[in-house]
């Protein structure tokens, strides 16, 4: 993976001593709180309900153990013992002190980490696949040219202040784990005719409260084009993003008021005068970076379908396991293991100290050292050798982490909400844990199949409910919680936006709703072959709207 | 009727305005102001405290009393009050457990 060179490791320390002295003019009262607070949003801290709130980037998702060490050590001595992991590829914790910040990011430079633009209005934590590097689908890696943009949007001086947040994502497969369709910028790494490398680029698309399909602008960028294209788009944005409505300023808005074909236009004109500039990528520089992501070197170890067949044989729990969270990898005899944080009942996203240290003493020992978040909120083991999968999922089950249900229906994303979250207006969490233990069994989990719930507590959309297959939006109504569906919704490739189905759902009815809706597709598909999103797609709403408000309709 | 929330500067715990105008972390020991005047002279200290670098994001909570118990009318400020609801281990809820349980 990348490791930080001398510049890197100054311009962070630098970041870290400056923002300990904003902090230290704060807590003495040089700063006012409306002087220090975009300060402190620069540098990933929020004020949420309880406490403040720090977001640390992980760029692209990819940890090493000695990362994730590190921030165990942080959650256990500064925290309430457990971090939260985003559908960013971010981590936050929700308890720290504004005190003992300063320490904390010192703590986080030793291993190469920081929070920077992990909030305000400037280019975030690109994100990626999180099987990049692994994938038996994948082209080529994107974390390189992740990498890349990363390099170059730190603390760019023309994009720190920005209309609105940008957020950037960056696939190397045909089937898209990135949900790059509805980012801002998503770019689809691929091949030319003549095996160049280079990106379908998409541009507009997002969440939150107006959902986006993003429009293609580009079928193939050459990959040596990359940053003056995406400074291009970053240009026409920054200088036509609408900043008189902060809910109009994102990029979808501007792409949808100006139009796909005159927004293309004027980012490519843009780009015909950067094309030759100094932003062109030199061969070598993109060969470089791409030095740091070369793959791990993997013993062959044929030994691998003998020993799964072996313990398939022997354990009902690890032939669940192995069929939903062992995923195929371009090595034969190797696979990626997506690590569950969604055991059945607890909270998504939520690992604690102790679960840190272990996966990263199970990456060290069984996955060539490296971690992935993925936007799905679990975490992912990119390389572990198919004959130590008996021995990584009997290391898993020690720490409570072993949940086969990588996919399925209680892979729930949900936004941390109102539990935490000042901006939000509903729970969140609690409806994803009543719906996980409705359907905790794991015959009835499989004979559902592929299926996937997304939460959130607010319109701003940070658990992806637009994109959910079941999505369920948290609204406040009469000082009460209330759940909006929306099915149908999709964040792979052809991504859709759902539909909402009809009127919300309180607390209590809520999960009853959801197990309503999952009931009608099982009544209703033509074979467990037909996924829920493909007899969704087939049925249209009628059915399910009948299903959850027939009664209703008849009586009225 | 209303009482005065906010977050204190150093560590972010959510505090309200107590007796003798001192941030108390208990809404139990919350002033709870009665008419308009007072709602005002809430929000003057409050103004105060946030000059002077105590607290911070300083609002007016509306509560009704419960069996002489206040009771926030907005969910969001019952979580403030007590901690995350998946948490009852975390936060003041888990703070006023263990000294009843004592």
């Amino acid at each position: 993976m990348y490791r930080y060179d001398e510049f890197d490791h100054a311009f962070v320390k630098a970041r870290v001593e400056e923002f300990t002295d904003q902090v230290q003019r704060r807590l003495s009262g040089e700063l006012t709180e409306d002087e220090f607070k975009p300060l402190r949003l620069m540098n990933g801290v929020y004020l949420q309900l309880h406490a403040y709130m720090l977001r640390i980037a992980i760029p692209y998702g990819t940890l090493s153990p000695r990362q994730l060490r590190k921030l165990a050590h942080i959650a256990r001595t500064y925290d309430k013992g457990y971090g939260h992991f985003t559908t960013r590829q971010n981590l936050q914790f929700h308890w720290p002190k504004l005190t003992d910040i300063p320490r904390i990011l010192e703590e986080l430079a030793e291993v190469e980490m920081h929070a920077i633009q992990t909030s305000g209005n400037c280019i975030r934590n690109v994100t990626a696949d999180h099987f990049a590097g692994a994938a038996a689908d994948e082209v080529a890696d994107p974390r390189p040219y992740a990498e890349i943009l990363r390099q170059w949007s730190s603390l760019h001086p023309e994009f720190t202040y920005l209309p609105r947040k940008f957020k950037i994502a960056v696939t190397g497969a045909e089937r898209d784990r990135a949900a790059i369709e509805v980012h801002d910028i998503g770019l689809h790494l691929k091949k030319n005719a003549d095996g160049e490398l280079g990106f379908a680029v998409f541009v507009g698309g997002g969440l939150g409260r107006t959902p986006m399909i993003a429009k293609k602008i580009r079928d193939f960028l050459p990959e040596e084009d990359l940053l003056s294209y995406v400074t291009a788009i970053l240009r026409v944005y920054n200088l036509n993003g609408r900043r008189d409505n902060k809910y109009k300023a994102r990029i979808k808005i501007l792409v949808h008021e100006t139009g796909t074909e005159e927004l293309k236009a004027a980012v490519e004109t843009e780009f015909a005068a950067l094309r030759e500039s100094e932003l062109k990528l030199p061969e070598a520089d993109i060969r470089a970076i791409e030095a740091y992501f070369a793959p791990p070197r993997l013993k062959a170890r044929p030994e691998g379908d003998a020993v799964v067949a072996g313990a398939v044989q022997k354990s009902p729990a690890f032939a669940r396991w192995v069929a939903r969270n062992a995923t195929t990898h371009r090595n034969p005899d190797y696979a990626c293991v997506t690590v569950s944080l969604k055991g059945i009942g607890e909270v998504p996203g939520d690992a604690s100290d102790d679960q840190m240290d272990a996966i990263a003493d199970i990456a060290e020992r069984y996955g060539n050292d490296e971690i992935r978040v993925s936007h799905e909120q679990n975490l992912i083991l990119p390389h572990v050798a198919r004959a130590d999968l008996p021995a990584v999922h009997a290391a898993l089950v020690e720490i409570g982490l072993a949940t086969a249900n990588a996919g399925l229906v209680t892979d729930i994303i949900a936004c941390p909400g109102l539990d935490y979250c000042a901006l939000a207006n509903a729970r969140s969490i609690p409806v994803a844990q009543e719906i996980s233990q409705r359907f905790a069994s794991p015959e009835r989990q499989e004979a559902i199949g592929d299926l996937q719930i997304k939460i959130s507590g607010c319109i701003n959309a940070c658990g992806h409910h637009h994109v959910g297959h079941i999505g369920i939006l948290g609204v406040e109504k009469k000082g009460a919680e209330l759940y909006q569906v929306t099915l149908g919704g999709s964040a792979r490739e052809g991504s859709t936006i759902g539909e909402i189905i009809g009127r919300g759902f309180g607390p209590d009815e809520i999960a009853g709703a959801v197990e309503t809706i999952v009931e009608t597709y099982l009544s209703h598909r033509e074979g467990q072959e037909e996924t829920f999103f493909a007899a969704y797609r087939r049925l249209g709403v009628a059915p399910f709207k009948e299903a959850l408000y027939g009664h209703e309709a008849r009586a009225a | 009727m209303k009482i005065l929330a906010a977050n204190r500067l150093t560590d972010g715990e959510t505090v309200w305005l107590g007796a003798g105008d001192c941030w108390v972390e208990s809404i139990d020991a919350a002033h709870v102001a009665r008419d308009k005047e007072d709602e005002e002279r809430l929000l003057a200290v409050g103004k105060g405290g946030l000059a002077s670098n105590q607290v911070i994001d300083v609002t007016l909570v509306d509560i009704e009393t419960v069996e002489g118990r206040i009771h926030p009318l907005r969910l969001r400020e019952r979580i403030r009050a007590g901690g995350p609801s998946i948490h009852p281990d975390l936060g003041k809820q888990a703070r006023l457990n263990a000294r009843s349980a004592a």
